[in-house]
């Protein structure tokens, strides 16, 4: 799987109704942010965390999302972030 | 050891007796089916048991009084920690500096995911829901709850370890310690500190 996302790209999370060995937080799903770093290829804990071989392996980033963004209520200031980890097949790009 | 581990959805502390249960359950099978043996496990005990946040404590002094060090270990974590003789064994350690602008904080949301290699076991408060659930919603009433009051001037990067990478924060070196000896130095970094939930001691006058 080659990376689709470079640093700085703007990418939205899919926003899927699914449960199991996730590791994309709910909080996180649907929300948009950019893609700080590309952290390498990794077995996909999906089907790893149930007895498969996680391959191929997936494109894994971090992403940075601000705060106000991802939870309305955010009373702290406008720069505030959160970095989250996600794997390629949870983005989606923005147009 | 990104996940390649095996754990419920989340565990209530209130049913830490049900999974300590199931734990001896399970470990005790794998013994008798030949899988481990008790030796394995008694020395994996020990490992783990022999790290602590000492070892990313002097991550830090030396980043502190070396600064091609501090920009190797911001470049690479792993690769830093491995340089002092610290093993990583495979894991990926990202390193993310506090400055006068700029403050980390480290969760899981999702477990408890901590950079183990490097600051040994996690405290039980890192793994209990309220600071995972609150730590990335209202980081600044946590960080307030452990003393830390940031002005509005400070952004707060939260970070949480969802997947393959663990973090270490390298908090700013306080002020008064000038040519001060690396050991010297490490005796401030506490384990709070390199969570991101403190600042590092100050020394004393």
């Amino acid at each position: 799987m080659k990376p689709a996302f470079q640093p700085g790209a703007s990418v939205t999370v899919s926003n899927r109704d699914i449960q199991g060995h996730m590791r994309t937080p709910t909080y996180i799903r649907g929300k948009t942010g950019v893609v700080e770093r590309l952290c390498g290829s990794f077995r996909n804990p999906e089907t790893l965390a149930y007895g498969g071989d996680g391959l191929p392996k997936q494109p894994l980033y971090r992403v940075r999302f601000l705060q106000s963004h991802v939870w309305p209520e955010y009373r702290g200031p406008s720069t505030d972030t959160v970095d989250i980890e996600i794997y390629q097949h949870w983005l989606e790009p923005v147009s | 050891m990104p996940h390649d581990h095996i754990h419920g959805p989340t565990i209530d502390p209130e049913r830490l007796a049900y999974y300590q249960r199931m734990a001896t359950a399970v470990r005790e099978i794998l013994i008798e089916k030949g899988v481990l043996t008790g030796a394995q496990i008694e020395a994996t005990i020990k490992k783990m048991e022999a790290r602590g946040p000492a070892l990313g404590a002097r991550m830090v002094a030396r980043a502190w009084v070396d600064s091609d060090y501090r920009i190797r270990l911001l470049l690479d974590g792993s690769a830093a920690a491995e340089e002092l003789g610290i093993p990583v064994d495979g894991t990926r350690l990202i390193v993310v500096e506090n400055t006068e602008e700029i403050h980390n904080l480290v969760v899981c949301t999702l477990c408890s995911c901590y950079p183990r290699n490097v600051l040994g076991l996690p405290p039980d408060w890192y793994k209990k829901t309220a600071y995972r659930a609150r730590a990335v919603k209202e980081p600044r009433a946590v960080l307030a709850e452990f003393g830390t009051v940031l002005p509005n001037s400070v952004t707060v990067r939260v970070h949480d370890s969802t997947a393959d990478m663990r973090y270490l924060v390298l908090p700013a070196r306080p002020a008064g310690t000038e040519g001060w000896a690396e050991d010297k130095l490490a005796a401030l970094v506490s384990r709070d500190s390199m969570i991101g939930v403190q600042a590092a001691k100050e020394p004393e006058s």
